[in-house]
């Protein structure tokens, strides 16, 4: 398998034209694939069914005999407490998400152009190295990780996550990047060599201004899985100075099982990246693709 | 392309230094020291007197039933996990492989939970697999009696020996669409030639995917299979959401970490944090070293 060229889903996805002849043997095979691919269809859209519906009922109406029908009257007073809880910690996860996403999208695409075009002696047990912490159980650094920050002074809460995950966002963002910039060729960087460009020069006159795919794909990378981030959160950072998934589960856990607000909250604080999925879908699969099939 | 000298190689290295000293010092270093931690009788927050007591803390931990209860939880779980999602996102990706009307809509619809957080996941799935029957039930349980499915109703995840495997429900609903995503590709990285070649050979259906399509796909097989199993593997957030810290019949290492945390027992929770490491280094490190190899081969 080749490295992946271009990271967006059109590239790794889409059936080839000829393909179409290929549809796979009688009507009633085709029949019954349609069939089970809308049974799953339903079946995966039956949470949000639930999310959506419940996050509309009064408090009366959660009676478990209506736990699937539609809302006797379709009420907001969950909405309203969920966006009181959450709002605040809202504003703090945009802060947070936005300056992690770009710091460590930079930071990969030096890591990237370095190990994939400019290389030096022993780069790939480097480069194998830097994606060993990609797959660590974050619990294996935690204890020492929460005295480490401390004693560099970085508070708990926005600043702390924004540092962590730069810093363990390191391997991925390395990655899709080192996989993009192999797929330029070669031919391009040698010439500005021999034209006397220095390392620099050629990063950022040559490789730099093809590089928006792949920051497409690592920011939105970034974004989400540091705006979904509870790990991180929960060991540096509390339901005042946290992101949303920290005082979601907070407003859901809560001893009083208010189910509407509940699902109301698992609605807002899924909106940006639930957006961000299906405004640049094909990137999001893209960095998926990136982020995995490679060698 | 590798030139001898610091002119030409210094460059490079000093652009990449920065990074490599983060994930030295927040990867290799603090892993060195979590697992020293673990070494010692440190019980308490405030490090005061500690001394070395060896593997100890390793030794209690291994005698103790809940955490061996845990490490039981996690198999199961991480097995439940991956053949969840190998088998839906194997047989969605083929569903969809020969090309079907609104391909993209039912690809988009599938892949969606990987963008939502198991944190929001969990609430809606705590309310799916609520354990009450029969009047008083909600959640599939009703939808199961409503549909006429009522002997699937069950306890979910409070029961003691399977319940860790209905956590695995909402991790499947959230990851098949990945690897429904990694088999659509793998399926359309095989060349049309092959299997033309395989039908003019008057294969079958059968021996089509047994000689040629499953050996093509193997390659993202694996790759599935590291990475949901990793994921698995440090599998938080869901149980966190969905059961919380203190419930038993979903004990695994990573909250038993969390919760010898928040006593203070550092020594304990890094043997844990260490344990957990080494599990997940037999999957991963084989992996990495695969990769490694298959990159010297094709440079």
């Amino acid at each position: 398998m080749s490295t992946t060229a271009l990271p967006t889903a059109d590239a790794v996805l889409q059936p080839a034209g000829r393909r179409s002849d290929r549809n796979g043997g009688s009507t009633a095979m085709r029949t019954l694939r349609y069939v089970l691919l809308i049974f799953f269809l339903l079946v995966v859209l039956l949470p949000a069914y639930v999310l959506f519906v419940t996050s509309f009922k009064g408090l009366g109406d959660a009676t478990p005999s209506r736990a699937w029908s539609l809302p006797e009257s379709w009420e907001t007073a969950g909405w309203g407490r969920a966006w009181e809880v959450l709002s605040p910690a809202l504003l703090r996860t945009f802060s947070m998400v936005i300056p992690a996403s770009i710091i460590s999208a930079m930071l990969g695409s030096m890591n990237g152009f370095v190990l994939a075009k400019w290389r030096f002696p022993g780069a790939d047990v480097v480069f194998t190295l830097l994606l060993f912490g990609m797959f660590i159980p974050y619990q294996a650094v935690m204890i020492p990780l929460v005295q480490l920050m401390q004693n560099l002074g970085v508070p708990n809460g926005v600043p702390s996550l924004i540092v962590l995950h730069v810093v363990y966002g390191i391997p991925i963002t390395t990655l899709i990047f080192r996989n993009y910039y192999a797929s330029v060729p070669t031919d391009l960087i040698e010439a500005a060599r021999v034209d006397g460009a220095g390392m620099l020069r050629t990063y950022s006159s040559i490789v730099l201004p093809i590089s928006a795919p792949a920051f497409v794909v690592v920011l939105i990378w970034q974004f989400t899985s540091a705006w979904n981030d509870y790990l991180f959160a929960l060991f540096f950072s509390n339901s005042r100075n946290g992101p949303v998934t920290i005082s979601l589960n907070f407003l859901a856990s809560g001893q009083l099982q208010n189910y509407s607000a509940s699902m109301a909250g698992a609605l807002i604080a899924s909106l940006p990246t639930l957006l961000v999925y299906i405004i640049l879908g094909r990137w999001f699969v893209g960095g998926l693709m990136a982020g995995s099939v490679k060698g | 392309m590798v030139n001898r000298g610091w002119r030409s190689w210094g460059p490079p290295v000093l652009l990449i230094l920065p990074s490599l000293i983060l994930i030295g010092v927040f990867v290799y270093g603090l892993i060195g020291v979590n697992f020293n931690t673990s070494l010692t009788d440190q019980h308490h927050r405030i490090g005061g007197d500690v001394a070395y007591v060896g593997f100890d803390n390793y030794r209690t931990l291994f005698q103790d039933d809940t955490f061996v209860y845990s490490l039981k939880n996690l198999l199961k779980y991480t097995g439940a996990f991956l053949v969840g999602t190998l088998v839906m996102g194997f047989l969605w990706a083929w569903l969809l492989e020969k090309g079907v009307k609104g391909e993209g809509f039912f690809r988009a619809v599938y892949l969606f939970p990987m963008a939502v957080s198991f944190i929001a996941s969990g609430v809606v799935w705590r309310w799916l697999l609520n354990n009450a029957e029969g009047d008083r039930a909600g959640g599939l349980n009703r939808l199961f009696d409503q549909v006429g499915l009522g002997f699937l109703q069950n306890q979910w995840w409070t029961d003691p020996n399977w319940g860790v495997v209905a956590i695995a429900l909402p991790a499947v609903w959230q990851l098949s669409g990945y690897v429904m995503a990694l088999f659509l590709a793998g399926f359309r990285g095989i060349p049309d030639e092959l299997r033309e070649a395989a039908r003019v050979d008057g294969a079958s259906e059968w021996q089509l995917y047994r000689h040629v399509i499953f050996p093509q796909l193997s390659p993202v097989a694996l790759s599935a299979i590291v990475i949901v199993g990793h994921m698995s593997l440090k599998v938080f957030d869901l149980i966190m959401a969905i059961a919380g810290q203190t419930n038993y019949t979903t004990q695994v290492p990573a909250i038993q970490m969390w919760v010898e945390f928040t006593r203070g027992d550092y020594a304990r929770s890094a043997a844990i944090g260490t344990i957990l490491l080494v599990i997940v280094a037999f999957l991963i490190i084989p992996y990495l070293v695969y990769t490694y190899r298959q990159e010297r081969l094709t440079r």
